[in-house]
């Protein structure tokens, strides 16, 4: 057996054992532990096929972004998950009868299949042979798929600022800098001139006293 | 010769993407764990691309997991800030729980 061989092997067991205990696993937390080393392994599989490129892209978006993600909700939510968990034996034998059918399906269909001669020919963007594969999906990337790019760009955009307005809200009772309203405050309505008498306490600063003029912090 | 084939990166798929499948209908009641189970299929995905992108010589495919993988990221953002926000309207995230607009 190759050392290619034997990383492939190494590298589909942690693929499958990952996303099996991703799914099983009564732990959230560990949950997002096993879907990361699936991540990871993968990206060494994207690494054996020669598209290092993607495999890194992996790594940073999804162990980097994504699983994180992932993570900081699980921590934060303070959910029972014990409960949630609770009816998984109850789904059990439908979840497995459709994984059957499932599997039953991708083996008819990969059993029965094979690559024509055409399909070679009908290549969109064939591999160049001289670039590198960073530098190669550079120069796709930004030629002929360069309106979907800016698209995925865009999408980007639009999830971000969706993100940040759904979870954003204004607590009451905190306070906060408003430049504007510092701005617009004039001399009249913070300062007030009290003509004070000799030995007596200055009427209008006692608290009691209505005060016509409004103090602004 | 090599003996992995591209058969073999399609079974590795095929497989991952079923968990996935699985996943989601053992875990009916969280949502976390089924976007996760979502990211599973997605990767599935992209590993049937890559694979496939490999072995025919044709880049198209590895540009599209690139694409895959934006929105995912950008799918695992917006759930989880929806997610986020349900727990903090209802405090739970079970999926019976989520019957408000009644479809």
């Amino acid at each position: 057996m190759s050392v290619i061989a034997l990383a492939f092997y190494l590298f589909a067991i942690c693929v499958v054992a990952g996303g099996l205990m991703t799914v099983i696993s009564r732990n959230p937390v560990h949950s997002v532990l096993w879907l990361i080393l699936a991540f990871l392994s993968s990206a060494g599989l994207f690494v054996l096929l020669g598209a290092e490129f993607v495999a890194m892209l992996l790594i940073i978006v999804y162990v980097g972004a994504v699983a994180v993600l992932f993570l900081f909700v699980v921590m934060m939510l303070d959910v029972d998950f014990a409960e949630l968990k609770a009816e998984m034996a109850k789904y059990m034998p439908l979840a497995l009868l459709i994984g059957l059918v499932l599997l039953m399906q991708f083996g008819m269909a990969y059993g029965s299949w094979e690559i024509t001669d055409s399909a070679r020919a009908a290549r969109g963007a064939v591999t160049p042979d001289q670039l590198e594969n960073t530098a190669a999906l550079g120069m796709l990337l930004y030629d002929q798929y360069f309106l979907a790019f800016q698209l995925s760009g865009l999408i980007l955009l639009v999830a971000m600022i969706g993100a940040i307005t759904l979870t954003m809200r204004h607590r009451e009772g905190v306070k906060r800098q408003s430049i504007a309203q510092q701005n617009a405050r004039t001399r009249d309505e913070t300062i007030t001139l009290i003509s004070v008498e000799n030995n007596v306490a200055p009427k209008s600063i006692l608290p009691s006293q209505d005060n016509s003029k409004k103090v602004v912090r | 010769m090599d003996p992995i084939s591209l058969f073999h990166y399609l079974t590795v798929a095929a497989i991952l993407f079923t968990l996935g499948a699985i996943g989601i209908f053992l875990n009916r009641k969280n949502v976390i764990t089924i976007l996760m189970c979502i990211e599973l299929m997605l990767l599935a995905v992209n590993i049937n691309l890559v694979a496939f992108s490999t072995h025919l010589g044709d880049l198209s495919g590895q540009i599209f997991a690139m694409f895959i993988l934006t929105v995912a990221a950008a799918e695992a953002a917006i759930g989880l800030a929806i997610l986020v926000v349900y727990f903090r309207n209802r405090g739970s995230i079970a999926v019976e729980d989520i019957n408000m607009m009644k479809g």
